[in-house]
């Protein structure tokens, strides 16, 4: 290696260039997503954890709006002393983010007077905040479920006129889809206010086990700190219920491997009383469970299984198979937990004095406090709120569609939130005014153009990072949940400037060696392709992915930390996986041979045709 | 095998960590490993106390001892000159027939040895226990005819120079000196090697570090092969670190009769692993055992033999007190604070002064 290379691993901002065929694909966003000269002396990595794919104009919502409320939470409302909040970007339809960290000591120290009292207070109340926390989610969750989007009918109720309203369905129009923002919004600062404390007690936890058992490995600390009910592993459960229970009421047979809920619920129906209960039963676990993104909840095309009854029927008849083969479905949760009460006493008795212990109680204490929000608050945000919000903006396109302005319901999420504004502002224009809606052919060729970006962009391998090397990464958030670190830095520009070896190197995550047939699945519209005994390759895995799980033999992803989905999951079935490689599925192709080594991180690709 | 008693000849069965007075420590270590219940090679210890009776009738009237006692510390050549005297003397001095005679008897009491390890166990319990010890002899496949001349032959390296000259720079007196000799049954060693209940590197105690090679342990101790290298660990028996060396030589038993020699490792074996997942997983049971014994981490030696049915029986040689990082005076990873929530700031709150 060069010292260009060495000095330059990854490239910067401003020499990437565009997508041949979308060099136009800046138009899809507004100016303050695109990168500015300036932006070439900072560090970015590319954000593939939480934005796999080139970024719908609506869908920027999810990080526009994400990252003010997480920037809110460490730079003003808590005060984190050494970090602030995140800048992003878009690079051809990708979300690069960089951290802004505290470096002079003063401030630091300024910051931290701040953050004692506040955060004190989280850490102190955690408990209660934290049922307070899931009281108020749920009834913000209500309330948007509960926005209605005006009719528009051709005359006003009269009820506006008789109990002197006074105001007009138009003006509901607007002010009901900027309800809708809103909430989203409050949502977002939900989610973040206690989520960063919640990882500053992992951070010191981790922190703590690496100084003490310095040869320790991120999965077993992490097998201390894991809970084992867990909101996001029930809809899971509740489908391994239903499998056992079609078997009870002997309707196992009725269910195929697509899950076409067109085919199967009548195909119940018509069992009569045992179909007719377990219909009951599939009902019951829908309205209560089933709010669960088949994505991580980044973009409006991940639908819940309660909109896609077939994503959790296609497992059913693979559960019912399983259960016929005599296999024990239920998460073996007492036996986990002995596991888990076992490691931690050894560890702790290896301690050196009495003193230590006391200290690594608390720190473990604090761990195990904050891991049920950590955990639970993706059910509530991620998933549930973020695909009724979807929802509620498919009303919205209904509506722009009714008024001819887009083609279709779908098409709206190809317009940036505050485009959307403008086309409703056009709707309640039209509606008030009584000729038809201005510009009508406005939005669908910029749609379509975009349409057809988002497809050329799809195929663009997006560097992992850009910029300047920085030598340390210090914010808890990357760390944890990124699984970024300096080493793993260093990994990744090793692997994009030295020729590749037959080797990926990632996080060891679940321990265990696996040989055999690498498939390769970017979201759930690949569920299709996994065979028995495949082994999964994806960006990264979703909690919604969890029967996945109950097919393949070992799991690979390109990002995510030791506490992330797929490191729990994959330890909990004892499965080898190898997390955060940064570049897996780039480098696998579906169909060929890999060597998954879960203890030492290691992905060997066996054969190179194919 | 606890045979009748015998003069000067102590059995493993019958001592323990409370005797290196008697035995010395490495004898003491394994009395009471079989004390533990853990698989050692049958044998016994020549004590302390037949040394004793040794030297007084081999230097009556600590004549030539005493020339070594006044010796200077640095004075290389007067130290070459007085310990030649003194081990020409010892090689000269009849070990005695009683102690002759029940060495030969013991040695027939241990049915199916082929050959014994003839180790010196050295009296001082202290830290400096491991480099003393160092500087005295093992031999290996020593024949039952020929153990009565190995053990003069170890009782005559505490008069190596090197050994003397170390005495000499501590200031360690000669008139307590003290030895035992170990006799041990020869393990016919697939592979053997050594093995610590924490890091070498770290410190770690959560981890079991283990080096073995092919044959016997002694090139993995004198360093003449790279071992194979694995880290285990020890509350989960997750192997995280395996590293196979190129394990160009062995130790074996020279056919021809006593002794040891070093072979060439056929091509294809060199770079195999010398133990399995199995193998690991036995020794790491097998070094908590001991740990727990002994209530601190150990320093182990051991040797994998294929046993009958293809059975592998895994012995241990050796185990001691670990003593280079329990000596370390460490710093408390973390202190109880008032509040739990407390240690977030102190790691979220930036580098300290």
């Amino acid at each position: 290696m060069n010292d260009e290379a060495k000095r330059k691993p990854f490239p910067l901002p401003s020499e990437v260039g565009p997508v041949p065929g979308a060099e136009d694909w800046g138009d899809m966003y507004p100016y303050y997503m695109h990168f500015q000269p300036e932006d070439d002396k900072r560090f970015w990595f590319y954000n593939s954890m939480h934005f796999t794919n080139p970024m719908p104009a609506f869908d920027t919502i999810t990080g526009e709006i994400a990252y003010h409320a997480m920037g809110a939470c460490t730079t003003r409302v808590f005060a984190f002393p050494t970090a602030l909040g995140i800048d992003w970007r878009i690079l051809n339809g990708r979300v690069y983010i960089t951290a802004n960290p505290v470096t002079d000591p003063a401030e630091v120290e300024r910051r931290l007077e701040v953050f004692q009292k506040r955060a004190g207070h989280y850490y102190e109340n955690w408990n209660d905040i934290y049922t307070g926390w899931e009281k108020r989610m749920r009834e913000l969750i209500i309330s948007m479920d509960a926005i209605e989007v005006p009719e528009l009918p051709e005359f006003e109720d009269e009820r506006v006129v008789l109990e002197t309203r006074g105001i007009a369905q138009n003006h509901f129009v607007l002010e009901a889809f900027q309800r809708c923002i809103q909430a989203y919004s409050v949502m977002w600062h939900h989610h973040f206010e206690m989520l960063m404390l919640g990882y500053g007690a992992y951070v010191v936890f981790f922190q703590f086990c690496k100084k003490a058992f310095p040869e320790i490995d991120d999965q077993t600390v992490a097998r201390m700190v894991a809970g084992i009910d867990v909101l996001m592993f029930r809809p899971d459960d509740e489908l391994k219920k239903l499998a056992a229970r079609a078997e009870e009421l002997g309707v196992g047979d009725v269910f195929t491997d697509d899950g076409d809920p067109d085919v199967i619920l009548p195909a119940m129906k018509a069992l009569g009383e045992p179909g007719e209960r377990w219909l009951a039963a599939l009902e019951e676990a829908r309205r209560a469970w089933f709010n669960i993104s088949t994505g991580d909840g980044f973009y409006h095309y991940e639908r819940s299984w309660f909109d896609d009854l077939s994503v959790p029927l296609s497992s059913l008849k693979h559960y019912v198979k399983l259960l016929r083969e005599g296999v024990t479905l239920e998460r073996p949760t007492d036996q986990l937990r002995k596991e888990r009460r076992r490691i931690i006493s050894e560890y702790r008795a290896l301690l050196d004095s009495e003193e230590e212990r006391q200290a690594f109680d608390q720190v473990l204490g604090l761990s195990h406090q904050v891991f049920p929000y950590v955990e639970n608050h993706k059910f509530y945000c991620e998933h549930w709120l973020t695909t009724r919000f979807f929802n509620k903006v498919r009303e919205f396109g209904a509506l722009l569609e009714r008024y001819g302005l887009i083609e279709e319901s779908e098409d709206i999420f190809h317009l940036h939130f505050t485009e959307v504004e403008q086309a409703l502002s056009t709707v309640m224009t039209a509606w008030a005014s009584g000729s038809g809606p201005v510009g009508r052919d406005h939005w669908k060729p910029i749609i379509a153009r975009r349409k057809a970006l988002l497809e050329t962009l799809d195929g663009w391998q997006a560097p992992p990072a850009l910029g300047p090397m920085p030598e340390q990464i210090e914010d808890p958030a990357l760390q944890m949940l990124w699984g970024i670190t300096a080493e793993r830095l260093e990994a990744w520009s090793a692997a994009t400037t030295e020729a590749a070896a037959n080797e990926i190197r990632g996080y060891a995550a679940s321990s265990g060696v696996v040989e055999g047939i690498a498939r390769v699945v970017r979201d759930s519209g690949d569920f299709g392709d996994i065979q028995p005994g495949d082994i999964l390759v994806c960006p990264i895995s979703h909690p919604s992915w969890g029967p996945l799980f109950a097919k393949v033999q070992a799991a690979v992803s390109d990002i995510g930390g030791t506490m992330s989905h797929m490191a729990i999951v994959a330890r909990e079935y004892g499965m080898p996986a190898v997390v955060g490689t940064g570049e897996a599925t780039r480098r696998i192709r579906s169909g060929q041979r890999i060597r998954v080594d879960g203890g030492r991180g290691v992905v060997t690709l066996l054969d190179e045709a194919a | 095998m606890s045979a009748a008693p015998e003069v000067g000849i102590l059995w493993f069965d019958d001592i323990g960590r409370a005797d290196v007075a008697r035995v010395g420590g490495k004898g003491a270590s394994l009395g009471e490993l079989v004390r533990a219940g853990i698989r050692v090679p049958p044998g016994f210890v020549v004590g302390t106390e037949a040394f004793s009776n040794f030297m007084d009738s081999a230097d009556p009237g600590f004549e030539l001892r005493g020339e070594v006692a006044r010796l200077a510390a640095g004075a290389i050549e007067a130290t070459e000159r007085v310990t030649r005297r003194v081990r020409e003397r010892i090689a000269q001095s009849p070990v005695g027939a009683e102690l002759e005679s029940a060495l030969a008897r013991a040695c027939d009491a241990i049915r199916g040895a082929a050959g014994f390890a003839v180790r010196s166990s050295a009296t001082s319990e202290d830290s400096d226990e491991a480099s003393f010890a160092g500087l005295q002899d093992t031999y290996l496949w020593v024949p039952a005819a020929e153990v009565a001349d190995r053990v003069r032959a170890c009782w005559a390296s505490l008069y190596n120079p090197e050994s003397v000259s170390y005495r000499r720079r501590f200031g360690l007196p000669e008139d307590g000196l003290a030895m035992g000799v170990v006799m041990q049954a020869m393990v016919d060693a697939e592979s053997a090697g050594v093995m610590f209940s924490r890091s070498p590197t770290t410190g770690d105690k959560s981890v079991v570090t283990i080096e073995g090679s092919w044959g016997l342990g002694s090139s993995v101790v004198s360093g003449e092969v790279t071992p194979d290298k694995f880290i285990v660990n020890k509350v989960t028996g997750e192997i995280i670190h395996r590293a196979i060396a190129d394990k160009a030589i062995r130790h074996r038993r020279d056919p021809g009769g006593s002794g040891v020699l070093v072979e060439e490792v056929a091509a294809g074996r060199r770079e195999v692993a010398c133990l399995s997942d199995e193998d690991l997983a036995a020794l790491v049971a097998l070094a908590r055992r001991c740990e727990a014994h002994y209530g601190c981490p150990q320093d182990m030696e051991w040797a994998v033999a294929g046993g009958a049915e293809g059975k592998r029986e895994i012995y241990m040689l050796q185990s001691r007190p670990e003593t280079v990082w329990s000596q370390r005076e460490t710093e408390a990873v973390s202190k109880p604070r008032e509040k739990a929530f407390e240690h977030v700031f102190s790691v979220l709150g930036g580098p300290r002064k």
